[in-house]
């Protein structure tokens, strides 16, 4: 691990072990938030803030933190992040804490937040948390941006609410739940294509 | 408050609302453990009786604890821990008192903690049975029912999909769809006919 660059710590997120496309984690926000592609950049934001505050402190007391007790450790500390993203969104962008209802408390079960503090941040120095943490919350960020706005302009006939083609008749099926599971399989299935064919 | 409401919010959470095919909690095991029926059953079962008493045990800490002390900022906090401890709990003394019980659930226990249906469904009780800071009427069994329905649909959804996933391995899927995206296909479908529910107004 320790032979990757700095620059390579933080690419890896970006494609090769990206969260949702490669890895498959941390679904449930994904899906659900996807239905615009404000909520999709509002949801994307407050994971990699989370994601990066979370990291940082996790790697500074990484060598204090006892083995045993070392989950509910990261716990509390994720979820004491997503309280601050919470209560800031709700004050500072009401509409898009209501949009997204549930699921901005519900960061604190993604697991790619936990899941980088254990596989990463609990073994690595900070510069590389912070590195691989960012990579890892943008590259959440751009799937659910692809993904929501697949489902926003087919779906809503809109992007970020603006209207791409009068005429054009959406389908209502995109924004409900069965047309998100319908994208992120087929771009799931898609990039595995490409990936294969690459090799 | 009559039996009706009670009947309804069952059958909303099971077919109208499921938790995995129309609100997305819960999905990573759903894909992950549903290649078999036996597990997916084990997990279903597991997931409703955590999801049950979780429903209690926060309704509890909120009503006694978060809400006269003015403290609901701390409700994600206090709930996550709160379910992790009680995850923990559930699985030595099931480890203690039946071994063989312990044997099908307990792998399935320890991965429930960070379910997101788990923390999903207190976390909507509380949005749902308390109105301004107020637990509205029978909101205690109202939170009991929708934790158990919550684990009741997941238990349905996770049951049907594993038997469509045991029939699907004689099947020829392309080799880049294998595994997640075909699951993923085959939840919008089931997901597109569970649809078919939320016309109902009870």
């Amino acid at each position: 691990m320790e032979k990757t660059g700095l620059f390579g710590e933080f690419v890896k997120g970006l494609w090769k072990e990206n969260p949702t496309f490669r890895i498959v984690l941390g679904l449930c926000p994904t899906l659900a938030v996807s239905t615009s592609v404000n909520n999709g950049i509002g949801m994307g934001v407050a994971a990699t803030f989370v994601l990066v505050g979370a990291n940082i402190f996790i790697s500074l007391v990484r060598n204090v933190i006892p083995e045993k007790v070392r989950i509910p450790c990261f716990v509390v500390v994720i979820a004491t992040f997503v309280t601050i993203v919470e209560l800031a969104m709700k004050a500072y962008a009401p509409l898009l804490s209501r949009s997204l209802g549930i699921y901005v408390p519900l960061i604190v079960v993604n697991c790619i937040v936990l899941g980088r503090a254990e596989a990463f941040s609990s073994k690595h120095p900070p510069i590389r948390s912070i590195l691989d943490s960012l990579g890892m919350g943008l590259g959440f960020t751009w799937a659910l941006v692809v993904i929501s706005f697949i489902r926003e302009s087919l779906g809503n006939g809109t992007v970020l609410g603006f209207y791409i083609n009068r005429s054009f008749e959406p389908a209502l099926f995109m924004i409900l739940a069965p047309g998100a599971l319908l994208t992120i399989g087929i771009l799931i299935g898609a990039i595995n294509y490409f990936m294969s064919k690459r090799r | 408050m009559d039996l009706s409401v009670y009947i309804a919010i069952i059958i909303s959470t099971v077919f109208i609302n499921n938790f995995i095919l129309s609100r997305f909690l819960g999905l990573c095991p759903f894909i992950g453990v549903s290649k078999h029926t036996g597990p997916a059953i084990s997990m279903g079962i597991a997931v409703t009786f955590v999801t049950t008493m979780a429903s209690i045990i926060t309704w509890l800490l909120y009503k006694f604890v978060l809400l006269p002390y003015n403290l609901q900022y701390l409700r994600t906090l206090s709930f996550i821990l709160v379910i992790a401890a009680f995850v923990q709990f559930a699985e030595i003394i099931i480890q203690k008192k039946s071994p063989a019980l312990y044997r099908t659930l307990g792998i399935y226990l320890a991965l429930i903690t960070t379910n997101c249906a788990v923390f999903g469904v207190a976390i909507l009780n509380t949005d749902m049975f308390f109105i301004n800071n107020k637990a509205v009427a029978g909101s205690f069994f109202m939170s009991v029912l929708q934790g158990f329905g919550a684990g009741a649909g997941f238990t349905l959804a996770m049951f049907l999909m594993s038997g469509i996933r045991e029939r699907l391995e004689f099947s020829d899927v392309p080799k880049c769809f294998k595994d997640a995206p075909v699951t993923f296909i085959i939840a919008s479908l089931m997901s597109l006919a569970f649809l078919g529910f939320s016309g109902f107004k009870i």
